[in-house]
Order: structure tokens, then C-alpha cells, then sequence
């Protein structure tokens, strides 16, 4: 081995954000689910982290976590997350419960089931003020309308009383991150915050968590399985699958040179909007394991279409190790790195070759179309 | 695949509103939901025709009223040239053999207390068809095709994952070779590499049997990646109709535009490269649509005419249709533009008509040359980098 396998670099405590081997496990009847199982990763003020994976791979059990939302009675959670210098495992719910909202603050999935269709939004916004700071309600209440303005709802002061079923999907995506940055959180974690929007909207919101980040130098945790989200929003990105991260790195990394096999399968699987169509789409074989009995060794072994690159069964027998490939882009993979960058060219150089061809078959006669911006 | 020159399936000036009522046992009509409003179009034998737009813009109901899975409430739809507008459900059952359907959510759509044998060979005892070889080795060899274990045939839906299940609804939906099928967000549902696996099915099924699809989804890249053609949806209206690659590469009206500029692209360098709409606003309401254009809300490019006038859907290039006063593209100053030619969309009837809508309209109906405006320069409210 030629490049630097150096392992990864140890937990940073020295970090706003810095999570030290996180398992969260539940114990259920037909066995214990290891739905996050070893997770590290560091993050800085102003910065974006995106994780990416599929259902099931522990992605939004990890935000969970880390604000302190697990019901400890029924699963254990074990690691360290510290945030700005406390571990907030170790910590008391109730210590947490102080943090939640004024140190870090979520946004969910689905703003419709998150808001309370009982009461209307003032009262809901109020409320999160008037739990963390000692003000009249009139005053949390402008501070509310200020910040409902700031997230781009028109006519705030109006719109304040409205219930959260008056208000479109996008509205009410925006009243949660309202809700969110009341408190001026350091640290927002979005779990799958457009999954359930508009591509339309969806830029909105993007652009709204963008410019959010600039005015308060907030670090993001965005959650998600779009890949396209991920390449617009994030500095860096941590790939899970069934509950580990097997790949980390800075998005421009990770997107060029991708080497863990299931990273290339995720990009090669997705259609692009960007390209003429492909021949055809490539799948990865199989279906993700289950949490319960997951594959020994490599837990991607048996979707691998390299495994048998590796030789000794190392794949089966022993668990990759995230390790240090290049500079800060993290991997873990038993394959060679030169085996693994030979894998990347090859499916860039096939899907480039595939589009370049679908081009020139697809609109001959109009000589601009290949310009569509 | 291709698509040869009679229509499986024209719809025309087809439109589905949904009565709203006041509340109380005797309320009365208040007013209607335009969920689709006059759309047009035909699906060649063995061709895609995918069918976008965001939610609300009707592109669910319009694809279950092709299927007279919703009453119609006016226009017309022809199954392999037969009428079906005003069939009866009985009347239906026997023509449910041509067409099909394939829908979202695979956990709703198949039901729980019926095994996949039985759920697979319902299409086989509802028409009365006996397959050579009885009907469950005929299920086994859906079940094979569409790459599940044929000893699953006893098991339950909840026995299976969501690609497993949508896997058993293409199989149900294959199983009397229709000429049509409908997909609902067939892949919407699926993890991303589950979705992969639907999507070449479905590709391998159209290849081996030459049925066509109606590919109603709201995922710009899956579309690009499956369709022959693309009509683009906004409130009830086809805004926008063209080959695949011409309507990415090439789209003219404002909406496309903005809609194509949104959708994220995985590839870092890209995406700051790439030029970004940014709508303002939400999608008005179906109930109480803006008069003129549809879309004159959102517009940047929004004039007066805008605001008056309904667009009619106008061919501007050979098979590229488009509904705006003001389309953008690469058109050159004083270029001859293709009239139109086949149905226009127009529901102009019931509006009030504004003197040059109706010269327009007679212009086009004529078959003459569009004089079209000057085509505007491309003037976005908001660039990103």
C-alpha cells in the first residue's frame, strides 16, 4: 500500500460538536437493534455536516441522540457527544432539556404531525420563548412576529394567529425553523427538512437555512437522502450505512473521488436531471440488512460487487475500520486505495461516456441544446 | 421501443373539478376545485409520456381520470380509439384489460389479508381468463419476472420491503399485457437504490411487452431518465408539452424553467455552476385559480396580457408544445414559427374573452402561422451562485 492509511483521526473534544463512538441500541423481542453502532464525527461552528443514507441506516437516530431525544428507558446509549466542552450523554435529561432550544434546536421532517393543530401558532412560538427567557408575552410575542418576518412568512403579524393547517406546507416548514432559531441556537440539527416539500420550495428553504448560517454562524447537521441536497447545501458529508459511518470527507471529496463501493452505488443508481439519459440505471443488488442480524464483517458485503477483489475473506471476517484514505476524507473499505480510485474512474469514465453519447443522439438538430442554463 | 403512430390513448380538453360544498346535510355547491381544467394529450403504443409538476397541480387526478378512476367532468378520453367518456363502471370492466394501474404506496395499495397469489391472480379471476397452464403457475412466472421468489406465492404483503411490494403491483398490473399502464409516483415510495431497481424494471417490462406508460411523478431526474415525452402540470393546466431532451435542454416556458433550475444535482461543481430561479410564494389555490395565466402569480415575466388572457397551449417547434404569452428559449428574432396543429387547450369558453384572445385562437384554429412576440430575454428575479 503505496497512499496513507494512517487511522482516522482520534475524538477532538477541542470542537464545537465532537461525537465519540455513538451506539444507541434497543433491545425488542426478536433481538437488539444496533441502529447506531460506533459513530464519530466533529463539527465547527458556521459549517455543514450532511449525513446521507438510506432508511434504516440510523441517520435520524444519530440526531436523536444528540438532542438528547432517545427515551433512555428503552434503549441504550452509550459514547460521547460533547457539545462546546459538556457530554451531553452523561448529562441529566433535565440538563438536556435546558440546552434543547437555546444551544441546539431541530427541525423536522414533517412540519405538519411537528406543529399542534390545536393551537395556533402564537401561542406555540410564545411558548418556546417564554420556557428559555423571562419575558411578558407581548414582548415573546414581537420577537416571535420579528422572527416569522426574518424566515420570510408575509405578513407576519397577521399570520401569527393563524393554525398550522391554514398555512401551506412551505409556510409551515418555515414557522418550525422559526421555531427552531428562536433562541438563537449554535447548533441546528434538520432531519429531512424538504423531504416532504416541493423541488420549488425546497430551494427556498435551502436558501433560507443558507443565509441563516451567514447572519448566526450556526452549525448544520442536515439529514437526508438526496445526494443533490447534499452537494448544495454541505461543506461535508458522512455516509451511513446500517448504523456507521463507512465514508466521510468534504463534500467536493467525497462526490469526485468516491471510495467506499456503496457510496459509488449511490451516485451511480441516482438519475441526473443535468444529464442526457443514460442507458441504463445501476442498481445496487439487494436490500439493505437487517438491524437485528447484520452480515459479519463488512455490513455491505453482501451488496459488494468488489468483495472478491479482497482477498482472505477479509470482507466477512473482519469490520473495515473507517480509515484516513487522503487528506481528511475518511473510508472504510478493505480494498486497496489504488482499487478504490480505479473503481471511481471507472464509473465516472461510464457514466460520462454513456451521457456524452446519449447528447449527440438526443437533439442533433438544435444546435443550443446542450446549454440548457 | 417505437412508438408507432395511433394513440393508445387521447384525451381531449379533459378537466375534473371537485364540487366544494357549505357545510350541513342540504349545503349547497360553493365552488369547485379546478384539479384539472382542460388538458390535452395523447399517449403513442410503446411510448413514456411523463407527467410533472408539483403537488396540487393535478397530475394524480389527471392520470386517474384517464383510467375513469374519477368521473370526468367534461372532455373526452379515447382508449385505443374507442370513446370511454361516458362509460359506466360495468361498462369499464372488460376495457380494464387495455389499461392499468400502478400506484404510489406500496403498503397501501395491497391488501393485507390477501396473499400475493391471491392479490397477483385477481386480474386473471376478475376477467374470466384462464392462462395456459392455470392461473398460479401463470402467477409464479409474473412473480419470476418481476424478480420475486415464486414460493413466496402464500405469503402476505407484510412479509415483504416496500421495493418487494411495489414489485408485486407491477406484477399485478402486467399480468393481462395491458397496452397502457398509469404509474402513480410508482418510485417515490423507495430508498434510492431500491428506486433504481423499479425503474429498470418498469423499463425491461415496456421493452419485452411494448405497453406504454403514463409516468405521473413529481421527480424531474426519474422522469428525465424514463420518458419518451414530458407534459409539465401547473394548477390543472399543461403548461408545457415536449420531447425529453427538449424540454430539459430547451424549455420555453417560465415555469419549466424555474422548476428544472430548483431540482438540486448531485455533483458539487455543478451546482455552484448552475443558474437558480428562485419562485416566490406557493402554489395559488385550485379553488379560486388566477384569472388569465395560471401561473401570472409567480411569473417574473407576468404583463397585463398575462393577467387577462389565458395562454393557449401552441406548438412552437415540431412536437414542442408550450401555454405562455411570453416563451423564452433560443428562438431568433422574426424566425417562422410552426403553427399550431392538434387539439388546443383553451377552456376560453367560459371565460370573459378579450378581443386578441379570440383573434389568436381563430389564427391558430386556421392552422396559420403563430406571429409570435419578441421572445424576451432571459431575465430571472434571482440569480445564485
Amino acid at each position: 500500500m503505496t497512499l496513507i492509511d494512517t487511522p482516522a483521526a482520534p475524538f477532538d473534544a477541542s470542537s464545537f460538536l465532537s461525537v465519540n463512538d455513538l451506539r444507541v441500541q434497543f433491545p425488542t423481542e426478536d433481538g437488539v437493534v444496533k441502529a447506531v453502532d460506533g459513530l464519530s464525527f466533529s463539527l465547527e461552528r458556521g459549517r455543514t455536516l450532511a449525513i446521507v443514507g438510506e432508511s434504516g441506516s440510523g441517520k435520524s437516530v444519530t440526531s436523536q441522540a444528540i438532542m438528547g431525544l432517545i427515551n433512555r428507558a428503552s434503549a441504550t446509549i452509550e459514547g460521547q457527544v460533547v457539545l462546546e466542552g459538556q457530554d451531553l450523554i452523561a448529562m441529566s435529561n433535565e440538563d438536556v432539556r435546558r440546552l434543547r432550544g437555546t444551544t441546539m434546536a431541530m427541525i423536522f421532517q414533517d412540519p405538519l404531525s411537528s406543529l399542534h393543530p390545536y393551537y395556533s401558532i402564537s401561542r406555540q412560538l410564545v411558548e418556546a420563548v417564554r420556557v428559555h427567557q423571562k419575558v411578558s408575552k407581548a414582548d415573546a410575542r414581537k420577537q416571535c412576529i420579528s422572527m416569522l418576518d426574518r424566515v420570510g412568512i408575509p405578513s407576519a403579524e397577521k399570520r401569527i394567529d393563524d393554525f398550522p393547517h391554514q398555512l401551506s406546507g412551505g409556510m409551515r416548514q418555515r414557522v418550525m425553523i422559526a421555531m427552531a432559531l428562536l433562541n438563537s441556537p449554535d447548533l441546528l440539527i434538520a432531519d429531512e427538512p424538504t423531504t416532504a416539500l416541493d423541488v420549488t420550495v425546497q430551494a427556498q428553504i435551502i436558501d433560507l437555512l443558507k443565509s441563516i448560517q451567514q447572519e448566526f454562524n450556526t452549525a448544520i447537521i442536515i439529514i437526508t437522502h438526496d445526494l443533490g441536497v447534499v452537494a448544495d447545501t454541505a461543506d461535508d458529508v458522512a455516509v451511513m450505512y446500517a448504523g456507521r459511518v463507512v465514508e466521510y470527507g468534504s463534500v467536493e471529496g467525497v462526490y469526485r473521488r468516491p471510495q467506499m463501493p456503496y457510496t459509488l452505488g449511490l451516485l451511480a443508481s441516482v438519475p441526473r436531471i443535468d444529464r442526457a439519459r443514460v442507458t441504463r440505471l445501476d442498481p445496487i443488488p439487494g436490500t439493505p440488512p437487517s438491524l437485528i442480524a447484520l452480515p459479519s464483517g463488512c455490513a455491505f458485503r453482501p451488496r459488494c460487487t468488489f468483495s472478491a477483489e479482497v482477498p482472505d475473506n477479509l470482507c466477512s471476517d473482519v469490520r473495515p475500520d473507517l480509515v484516513e484514505a487522503a487528506d481528511g476524507h475518511q473510508v472504510s473499505c478493505h480494498l486497496t486505495p489504488e482499487k478504490r480510485l480505479r473503481n471511481a474512474d471507472a464509473m465516472f469514465a461510464l457514466l460520462d461516456g454513456r451521457s456524452e453519447a446519449g447528447v449527440q443522439a438526443a437533439t442533433p438538430s438544435d444546435p443550443e441544446s446542450g446549454d440548457p442554463a | 421501443m417505437s412508438p408507432s403512430t395511433d394513440p393508445v390513448l387521447r384525451v381531449t380538453d379533459l378537466s375534473k373539478h371537485f364540487p366544494v360544498k357549505s357545510g350541513g346535510m342540504m349545503g349547497r355547491t360553493r365552488g369547485s376545485v379546478k384539479a384539472v381544467d382542460g388538458i390535452s394529450l395523447e399517449v403513442m403504443a410503446g411510448e413514456t409520456l411523463g407527467l410533472v409538476g408539483e403537488s396540487g397541480c393535478g397530475k394524480s387526478t389527471a392520470g386517474r381520470t384517464m383510467l375513469k378512476l374519477l368521473d370526468p367532468t367534461g372532455g373526452r378520453i379515447e382508449l385505443n380509439g374507442r370513446d370511454i367518456t361516458t362509460l359506466s363502471r360495468r361498462q369499464m370492466v372488460p376495457l380494464r384489460r387495455e389499461a392499468q394501474m400502478i400506484f404510489q404506496d406500496p403498503y397501501n395499495s395491497l391488501n393485507p389479508r390477501h396473499t400475493v397469489g391471491t392479490i397477483i391472480s385477481a386480474p386473471f379471476v376478475v376477467q374470466k381468463v384462464d392462462p395456459p397452464g392455470g392461473i398460479k403457475s401463470a402467477v409464479q412466472s409474473l412473480m419470476e419476472r418481476v424478480g420475486l421468489n415464486p414460493e413466496h406465492y402464500n405469503r402476505y404483503p407484510n412479509e415483504f420491503s416496500g421495493g418487494q411490494r411495489q414489485r408485486i403491483g407491477v406484477a399485478r398490473a402486467i399480468a393481462l399485457q395491458p397496452k397502457l399502464i398509469v404509474c402513480d409516483e410508482p418510485v417515490s415510495a423507495l430508498d434510492v437504490s431500491i428506486q433504481a431497481q423499479v425503474v429498470n424494471l418498469l423499463e425491461d417490462l415496456q421493452n419485452d411487452f411494448g405497453m406504454a406508460y403514463v409516468f405521473v411523478a413529481h421527480d424531474l431526474s426519474v422522469v428525465r431518465h424514463i420518458s419518451d415525452r414530458v407534459a409539465v402540470m401547473y394548477l390543472g393546466h399543461i403548461m408545457e408539452l415536449a420531447g425529453r431532451d427538449e424540454l430539459y435542454e430547451n424549455p420555453l416556458h417560465p415555469y419549466t424553467h424555474a422548476l428544472l433550475s430548483a431540482v438540486p444535482v448531485p455533483d458539487p461543481g455543478a451546482a455552484a455552476k448552475r443558474e437558480r430561479i428562485l419562485l416566490q410564494g406557493d402554489l395559488p389555490s385550485a379553488l379560486n385559480p388566477p384569472a388569465g395565466c395560471v401561473f401570472n402569480t409567480r411569473c417574473w415575466k407576468a404583463e397585463d396580457r398575462c393577467r387577462v388572457e389565458v395562454p393557449l397551449l401552441r406548438t412552437l417547434a415540431e412536437g414542442h408544445e408550450v401555454a405562455c404569452h411570453f416563451p423564452q428559449g433560443h428562438l431568433a428574432p422574426g424566425e417562422t414559427i410552426v403553427g399550431p396543429a392538434g387539439p388546443l387547450v383553451a377552456s376560453d369558453s367560459s371565460l370573459p374573452t378579450p378581443e386578441h384572445l379570440s383573434q389568436n385562437a381563430a389564427r391558430a384554429r386556421r392552422g396559420q402561422a403563430w406571429q409570435g412576440d419578441d421572445p424576451h430575454d432571459f431575465d430571472p428575479i434571482t440569480h445564485i451562485q
